[in-house]
């Protein structure tokens, strides 16, 4: 979170042109650099000094309209846009994918306001702005994962009211969600929430992971990266800092655990990725692969690069 | 095959391509120019000015050009266009009681000082197609001059019409509630405190509870279907509040700032607003002897079912201050403050059709998982029920196979 320099006037865009200016091909012209004006820059990162210095408590923001729905991710763009200096490298993964639509809108977005250099490779990138998953290829210190929050509150879903959720956290009062989750063993025999499954922060908030599935859970766990959340439409941030403990909500008799498929992925051979099904006819054929494609393109690259130099007939898959 | 499932920067582009197309239609008709839909589609541009949170009739008709006529759309680049400009400075209240009034009448008496004037109101048109409007070539000009040639007078309702111009009159005309003031029989309105910063939710997140000022401001930029949904049934006993509309009033309102270096106030124009002033019944209560309550509403443009919902609604909202039982949807702060925004609602909404595959996989896993469970454990109905569904189509035959791998 370096100082960012302003770019672009303040002024009125006429006719909201994106005609270039000197330098980056791409960059509109009109808007601040990386969109957001300073001042509110300023105040979102005020926000995530807050939420970083209380682990896993929501900090309310004055969230800004943004060019883009509610819903698609403006938490995470405000939070991205706020903390993004010239010299970072930007992911945005979207399913765990860098080529879905809306991961490629929201760096295209950042590509024409901010001009940053943008990566699809997990390691180089400085900011990974995420929806719905954890990249499988380990983080590590001074990388930043963003992500995008539809329903900042772990509570809302036994208790809709925002004034009753918080003070249920105030007193530290997190028997509903335990409640819930017991329901869930007494009716079907073991815990049925699979994505967005709560986690309790350095031992005092409950706070919602987002919906990443519960495989990417343990990720959170004591990761080296910040992780920041944002949701805009909820006009909330928060955050984990790194190395700090994420507890997946369980039992002693009922430990958490994770997903697992019979399958691998059919592209690289991953027994340990998060697998996506595609259907691939109408008869209901289907294959099954790494949802995080970044991982899946360097596993196999390396396969084949091992191939290029022993010639064996399958390498064997790297650790994860 | 599988790239195909996820979308590219060139989908994107192709998909911006359509949109501009369609939005042009048929190359055979004249392009509509933004002057045309300030001018003839007034209502529209009202409308996305008042949710849009900004006076501007010329881009919000631009707005509604490029969104195709969609309001909503065309709101939400209001919006974010607004987000994007600087705050220069703050301005007086404007003051309804010094409005040129283009419409303003009242539910509550037949007659009052400055008369009722019904203005430019669908309220007593017959809704019959007017089909001499789709005649091409026609003199619609015609009905315009006679219009303007009308006397104002002629609008007036009643005797004591002042005769002032169509365009508004400029004598100052009392708010109807206020000449009732003398008796005590109507809330005062609080006076305007200075020194107390008024709310202003496009910088400050929502806090519950939220105090009038905030909760009006969320009115004043809420969809105007939802405000008329929530309106609507509170007056089918869903927290009724007696209502009658006790004023509304539409024209122009000069907008006035005090710069600190002149200390007094200059006019920088005119804003046209409509403004629904509701009386309420009201019971007393220990502290306070029987009177009328009110209900406020206000929007930029001609938006008078808006301000109307908006008022029935703010009354609704007063519940708790009043002392009155707070048990309806229209009532309920969080239910109605978290809920109104049509940017929040229509994304919130429309947002389920991004990809969600990851968490659809994630519970796939899971019923597939609890579907072997229950099958183990009652071999017999849950064998035969998973039979007969392989029947009817194929693909869950290949489901189970791949469950039993």
């Amino acid at each position: 979170m370096k100082p960012v320099e302003s770019v672009g006037a303040a002024a009125r865009p006429a006719g909201m042109s994106d005609t270039a200016v000197t330098g980056t091909p791409h960059l509109m012209e009109g808007y601040n650099f990386a969109y957001l004006d300073e001042q509110t820059k300023r105040m979102v990162r005020r926000s995530i000094l807050k939420a970083v210095a209380i682990p896993g408590h929501q900090v309310p923001f004055g969230s800004r309209e943004m060019p883009l729905a509610y819903g698609w991710g403006t938490g995470g763009i405000q939070v991205t846009a706020s903390i993004l200096g010239p010299d970072d490298v930007l992911k945005v993964i979207d399913q765990g994918a860098d080529d879905t639509t809306n991961a490629v809108s929201i760096r295209r977005l950042f590509e024409r306001t901010a001009g940053v250099a943008t990566t699809d490779h997990t390691e180089d990138a400085t900011i990974i702005q995420t929806r719905h998953r954890v990249p499988e290829k380990p983080l590590r210190e001074r990388q930043i994962l963003v992500y995008q929050v539809p329903i900042p509150e772990p509570l809302r879903f036994v208790e809709p009211r925002e004034l009753e959720t918080r003070r249920l956290h105030a007193l530290n009062e997190y028997d509903l969600m335990h409640l819930k989750l017991y329901e869930d063993i007494a009716k079907h025999g073991h815990i049925a929430t699979t994505y967005d499954y709560p986690v309790l922060v350095h031992g005092r908030y409950l706070m919602s992971p987002s919906p990443i599935p519960k495989f990417d859970n343990p990720k959170m766990h004591r990761n080296p990266a910040l992780q920041l959340f944002g949701a805009g439409r909820e006009k909330r941030i928060y955050a984990v800092p790194p190395y700090t403990e994420v507890r997946s909500l369980d039992f002693e008799d009922h430990p958490f655990e994770i997903q697992h498929w019979e399958q691998q992925c059919e592209i690289c051979g991953s027994g340990e990725s998060f697998l996506d099904e595609v259907i691939l006819d109408d008869h209901g054929r289907r294959m099954f692969v790494c949802s995080d494609t970044d991982y899946c393109r360097t596993r196999r690259d390396t396969a084949a690069a091992g191939q290029a130099a022993a010639s064996p007939r399958r390498a064997a898959p790297e650790e994860a | 095959m599988y790239v195909a499932v996820k979308g590219g920067e060139r989908a994107i582009l192709a998909s911006h391509e359509a949109v501009a197309a369609a939005r042009r239609g048929s190359l055979e008709v004249p392009e509509m120019t933004v002057t045309q839909i300030r001018e003839q589609l007034g209502l529209a541009v009202d409308r996305v000015m008042a949710e849009g949170a900004l006076y501007d009739p010329d881009l919000a008709a631009l707005a509604i050009k490029q969104s195709r006529g969609d309001l909503l759309e065309a709101i939400h680049l209001l919006r974010a266009y607004r987000t994007t400009l600087p705050r220069l400075g703050f301005s007086a209240p404007i003051d309804t009681g010094r409005m040129a009034v283009r419409r303003r009448i009242s539910a509550t008496f037949k007659d009052v000082p400055g008369g009722q004037i019904l203005g430019p109101t669908f309220d007593y048109t017959h809704r019959l197609l007017d089909f001499s409007l789709a005649a091409e070539g026609a003199r619609p000009d015609q009905a315009h001059r006679h219009s303007l040639s009308t006397p104002a007078g002629d609008q007036h309702v009643g005797k004591s019409g002042n005769g002032n111009g169509a365009n508004g009159t400029a004598t100052p005309m009392p708010r109807i509630l206020d000449v009732l003031h003398g008796e005590g029989l109507v809330e005062r309105e609080r006076e305007d405190d200075e020194a107390q910063p008024v709310a202003d939710l496009t910088r400050e997140p929502l806090t519950l509870p939220a105090e009038r000022d905030a909760r009006l401001q969320n009115l004043a930029r809420a969809d105007e279907g939802f405000l008329l949904g929530l309106g609507y049934s509170t007056q089918r006993g869903y927290g009724r509040n007696h209502p009658f509309a006790g004023e509304i009033r539409m024209g122009e309102v000069a907008l006035e700032i005090v710069p600190e270096e002149l200390g007094f106030a200059i006019d920088i124009g005119d804003l046209t607003v409509t403004e629904c002033q509701m009386v309420n019944q009201f019971h007393g209560s220990k502290e306070v002897p029987p009177q009328f309550t009110r209900g406020y509403g206000l929007s930029f443009g001609y938006c008078e079912r808006k301000t109307m919902a908006m008022a029935l609604v703010d009354r609704a909202l007063r519940g708790r201050e009043l002392g009155e039982p707070v048990a309806a949807p229209a009532q309920d702060q969080e239910f109605v403050l978290y809920h109104s925004d049509a940017l929040e609602a229509a994304g919130f909404v429309q947002h389920l059709k991004l990809p969600h595959y990851i968490d659809f996989q994630a519970e796939l896993e899971l019923v597939r998982r609890m579907r072997a469970e229950a099958a183990a454990a009652s071999p017999v109905a849950v064998g035969s029920a998973g039979a007969a569904s392989a029947r009817t189509t194929s693909a869950q035959v290949t489901a189970s196979a791949g469950e039993s791998r």
